[in-house]
């Protein structure tokens, strides 16, 4: 009989020994396949990761953000469209399109909580608002060609044994740090897991709710902005198309790295397990070359219904036989 | 004489024209258990929401420590010293114990929650209280009396002046209550002054120092426990005396006729072993035994709710096929289930949709109500069983226990069956709805209706029953005719000894 702590941690845990297997197989495989490969692998996820970490906050609490995906896009395209057409400064521009998304999460969680609409309404909407606001400001990409952009974006850090590393990669892992941080050891953390695990007795230990879930999403929508930013030092353009479906791989990889999607339980290391993981399944299938990318979309699709499974067994078992 | 910790003074509340609290006087004293006794609908829940802030009194003043107090919200009562500690466990599964103690309060270090001071506070404060806990395990993994005890050390921790405690027991066993009473009687040793809702007299006795009373908003008085017997605090709440009680023993005569329903050695492995049972109509067989003797058992089968492995069901002579509730519905057989919450009510639909259901599902949704013939039945039941508040479109969840429970019977009513099942129709509610409810089944059976009533209160299967079935270990052990020298006594020694009459 496992303890009731080791079995919230089941999924993280078979998470972990799935991309360590997957890891080791692509080495034994591969014989191009080296540490450089597993940089890659934060390089090519960097945004997914800070996105799926807005999601994080948002699923603990009990809550869902579609919109993430959108406001990414957004913030590539209004971001492109500041530095290329109007000749705004760069750094000011990203400083500015993070405190939109920001401001739009707000809005979308007071829209959430005062109004008491569904969280996947609301977003919903957001989603349809921010892709819609994309082709507004044009129907094709723009290219940023900005001294500042292109520094952070071909900023490597060299490693030992030849590999090295980008400061996109770099600034995901940190935001990581910061949202592990946040969650574990701060009270705000602590009152979306009781936000999560039910509202009615959140509210009646006296967290501030109106507040906390204002904050949750305002954070989502901060990260999907901040994807968005890292979108720019990957493409180093703005384009009204980028980050489609973003919102439903981070939810994939929340879920694939243990969060419950009933809120309450999981963490930002699972999260980051279920980013590897999903990072893994494309890097191996470039590999092997010969299969169609949409082998990634099955592949991870088959993985979120074992998972979603898995947690459905977990909860059926929380619950106490009837005596 | 000890000065009150607390002091509420001509406290009054209206709601839209009704008077819910008329001038109330109440106190509370330190170290002391006081128990707030009343029917439902006495205003016992509203003196509590003021007490805690979540109504606001239209009249009168509290007063805590001497010093007078506004209560405007929960947060503000806790501030001030006043923590509740509800039926439904109001904290957080998924959290474990040491974190749903200090939710909001948690000790930090630099601006960090210092989890290592948290969980050592925690660990002392669950052992000052008498309890074993390890204290990082999620709260979910404990049983619901544990959560309980949980929610009683987060109140504590964080005011130890006054406690309320409301139905903290009606959800738990006798072990669990035991449990819980050793961490009042603590808390009390240490000064706390404690509020303790109960419908149980027993408990009051058992464990109250005081006892204020109230009956249709209004104070009736305030007593030392140990001063007043149980038949006078049984007069005080309802306001009449036990008589209409005992008459209804009068009713008691032999069944005649034909069985309207009879079993013939159904049983069903592991849950109820092969059985014979005749209810005939306008009669009322009652069920006794302990929990877990087979009571609910017998009903499931005879409703359809499980499969008989063995036996068959006779009604009318012929022999009937019950594989599903449905036909049994079919068949004029009705079933109210002991689980009113999970089973029977939909508590977001009004009163007059959860009255209804029963009656449309077995026409079938092709052959729907029409709205005069739907009101007038809603109506004529609400006034039969006397639902309060008397407005249908109200959610049935607002209502209280007894009420909820008459709305169950009144949605089986209209169907009009031939054979009541009732599954603990008087668990948990107050002693005048119990009443009420026993006086319906009464009046039913005299109009013709067989009814089967299973409920662990062998008082009130004796009052009720013309046959008396009793049931040990998931057999059905002894039937035996209810007469005046059949006592609670005498069914015990079945139910101990298992022989039959």
């Amino acid at each position: 009989m496992m303890s009731p702590a080791m079995r919230r941690r089941l999924p993280a845990v078979v998470t972990a020994t799935l991309l360590v297997a997957m890891i080791v197989s692509g080495y034994l495989r591969y014989p191009k396949f080296d540490g450089q490969a597993i940089y890659d692998l934060f390089i090519d996820n960097g945004f997914l990761l800070v996105a799926a970490i807005g999601a994080t906050f948002v699923i603990l609490s009990g809550g869902i953000d579609l919109s993430v995906g959108a406001v990414a896009g957004f913030s590539t395209m209004f971001a492109a469209w500041l530095i290329v057409r109007q000749g705004w400064t760069s750094w000011l521009v990203i400083l500015i399109v993070l405190a939109i998304g920001t401001l739009a999460g707000l809005l979308m969680g007071a829209a959430i909580h005062y109004l008491e609409i569904q969280p996947f309404i609301v977003t919903l909407a957001g989603l349809f608002l921010f892709r819609g606001l994309c082709f507004v400001i044009d129907d094709n990409s723009i290219s940023i060609r900005d001294p500042f952009i292109a520094g952070i974006a071909e900023a490597r850090f060299q490693l030992p044994g030849g590999t090295s590393i980008t400061l996109s990669a770099f600034i995901a892992i940190a935001v990581l740090a910061v949202a592990a941080y946040v969650l574990h050891y701060m009270r705000f953390g602590r009152q979306v897991y009781a936000l999560g695990g039910s509202e009615q007795s959140a509210l009646l230990m006296g967290v501030p709710v109106a507040r906390t879930k204002l904050a949750v999403y305002a954070v989502s929508g901060f990260c999907s902005a901040f994807a968005g930013v890292l979108y720019i030092f990957y493409i180093q353009s703005g384009d009204p198309s980028i980050g489609v479906g973003l919102e439903l791989d981070a939810i994939a990889a929340v879920v694939i790295g243990g969060t419950l999607l009933t809120g309450g339980t999981g963490t930002v290391l699972g999260t980051l397990l279920g980013v590897l993981v999903f990072g893994m399944v494309k890097t191996i299938l470039n590999f092997e070359g010969t299969l169609s990318s949409w082998w990634v979309r099955i592949f991870v699709g088959s993985l979120l219904l074992a998972f979603i499974l898995l947690q459905r067994l977990m909860v059926a078992r929380k619950t106490p036989a009837p005596a | 004489m000890t000065e009150p910790v607390l002091e509420m003074k001509g406290i009054s509340k209206e709601f839209s024209g009704a008077r819910a609290l008329v001038g109330v006087d109440f106190r509370l004293f330190p170290g002391e258990i006081h128990a707030l006794m009343g029917e439902n609908g006495a205003g016992k829940s509203t003196l509590i929401k003021v007490l805690t802030g979540v109504y606001h009194p239209d009249a009168g003043q509290v007063t805590l420590d001497g010093e007078v107090v506004r209560i405007t919200s929960p947060l503000q009562a806790q501030k001030a010293g006043i923590s509740t500690v509800y039926q439904e466990v109001n904290l957080c599964t998924n959290l474990s114990v040491a974190e749903n103690v200090f939710l909001g309060r948690e000790p930090r270090r630099m601006g960090a929650i210092h989890w290592a001071r948290m969980r050592s506070d925690a660990a002392q404060l669950v052992r000052r209280v008498g309890l074993e806990l390890d204290v990082s395990a999620p709260l979910g993994s404990y049983p619901l009396a544990i959560q309980q005890l949980v929610a009683i050390v987060r109140a504590v921790a964080i005011s130890a002046k006054v406690l309320i405690l409301d139905e903290p027991t009606s959800s738990l066993d006798r072990s669990e209550v035991e449990q819980l009473f050793a961490v009042m009687r603590r808390l009390k040793e240490q000064g706390v002054a404690i509020l303790f809702v109960t419908h149980f007299l027993e408990q009051v006795y058992e464990i109250c120092d005081r006892v204020t009373i109230l009956r249709n908003g209004a104070l009736v008085g305030e007593h030392m426990v140990a001063e007043l017997e149980r038949k006078r605090l049984v007069q005080l709440m309802i306001g009449k005396a036990l008589g209409e009680l005992e008459e209804l023993t009068e009713h008691i005569r032999p069944a005649v006729g034909k069985a309207m329903i009879r079993a013939e050695g159904l049983g069903r492995n592991g849950a109820i072993a092969p059985f014979n049972l005749d209810v005939h109509a306008g009669e009322v067989v009652g069920l006794a035994g302990l929990l877990g003797s087979g009571r609910t058992e017998v009903a499931r089968l005879l409703f359809g709710a499980d499969h008989a492995d063995s036996g068959k069901v006779l009604i009318d002579g012929e022999p009937a096929n019950l594989r599903t509730p449905n036909a049994a519905i079919e068949r004029s057989i009705a079933f109210c289930s002991e689980n009113r919450r999970a089973e029977g009510l939909v508590p977001e639909l009004s009163v007059r949709e959860n009255m209804i259901l029963a009656l449309q599902a077995a026409r079938g949704w092709t052959r729907p109500l029409s709205t005069e013939k739907r009101d007038e039945l809603v109506a004529r039941y609400m006034k039969a069983l006397d639902i309060r508040p008397s407005n249908p479109d109200l959610p049935v969840s607002s209502l209280s226990g007894g009420n909820q429970q008459k709305v169950l019977l009144a949605r089986w009513l209209i169907t009009q069956p031939r054979l009541l099942i009732l599954d603990e129709p008087t668990r948990g509610i107050d002693i005048g709805a119990k009443t009420e409810i026993q006086k319906l089944v009464v009046e039913l059976s005299e109009g013709g209706m067989a009814v089967l009533f299973i409920s662990a209160e062998l008082e009130e299967v004796l009052r009720l029953s013309h046959t008396i079935g009793v049931l040990r270990d998931r057999q059905l052990v002894s039937q035996i005719a209810n007469a005046p020298e059949i006592n609670a006594d005498r069914i015990m020694e079945i139910i101990a000894s298992g022989a039959p009459a």
